[in-house]
């Protein structure tokens, strides 16, 4: 049971000991270090300093939320190393005709279901653009299914593909939400 | 292993020259991972921007997150106080 406290604040944080046992004893065992920054990497090293101010900065969101257009093939569940493919959301989307697709059941979905934009937050994106507080809405946007156990084909095949398109759009600032 | 995947993203992307930024759920294992500017915000896992059809919170949320791009002190892991 998840409770709000008035002012938005939740009594409920998430912690490792909310995964169920399976997950977490895979989790305890996983090698992250095998995918973790090693001293010198260019790829983990690299900063990009943002360049001029956020109210002329063109935006995307990308996402592990596992989400897909009606028309869009779902992510797979079925492959045992994760599905590392990505999809690509016009600016026009509307956020809840999205559907959710997770491997992973160790999170609670019925938020998301709810209400796309909590994890896919384009509405208020849009908001922010109207008040002037961002530039631009990049034109795609992305999500992928973020519970990818063997992430060498996302490093080197879909998620540079999804930064050199958002170079392509001229995107200056990206915001991920995992969930 | 979500948060794993942003972070593994947000590196490529980053890397690309695109400012970036990302929520985390769980600080344990963005800290492994060492994205370029974090927000870690206390809500349950499934609830990276807070709460469903909130968008007072979904919003605070996002400019607290916004306000890291500045920073490039890297790896940047800060705190969200709702």
């Amino acid at each position: 049971m998840i409770l709000f406290t008035t002012k938005g604040s939740c009594k409920y944080m998430a912690r490792l000991d909310d995964v169920d046992l399976v997950e977490r004893l895979f989790l305890k065992g996983y090698p992250f270090h095998k995918y973790s920054p090693k001293p010198g990497d260019p790829i983990a090293s690299a900063i990009a300093p943002l360049r001029k101010p956020l109210s002329v900065c063109t935006v995307a969101l990308v996402t592990t939320a596992g989400l897909s257009l009606p028309d869009q093939p779902p992510f797979d569940i079925t492959i045992k190393m994760g599905d590392s493919s990505f999809r690509e959301f016009p600016a026009d989307t509307a956020p809840q005709l999205l559907e959710m697709n997770q491997r992973s059941w160790s999170f609670d979905q019925t938020g998301i279901l709810r209400d796309r934009n909590l994890a896919f937050p384009l509405d208020r994106l849009r908001e922010m653009q109207q008040r002037g507080k961002i530039g631009a809405i990049a034109p795609h946007h992305y999500s992928f299914m973020g519970s990818i156990v063997g992430p060498r084909k996302l490093m080197t095949v879909s998620a540079p593909e999804v930064a050199h398109r958002l170079r392509e759009d001229h995107v200056d600032v990206v915001l991920l939400t995992p969930v | 292993m979500c948060h794993q995947s942003v972070g593994l993203i947000q590196h490529q992307i980053e890397y690309a020259g695109i400012t970036t930024v990302s929520i985390s759920l769980l600080r344990e294992i963005t800290e492994k991972i060492r994205p370029p500017r974090a927000l870690f915000v206390p809500f349950p896992l499934g609830y990276p921007l807070g709460e469903p059809n909130n968008s007072e919170l979904q919003t605070r949320i996002m400019r607290a997150a916004f306000a890291l791009l500045s920073r490039n002190d890297c790896p940047v892991l800060e705190t969200f106080t709702p």
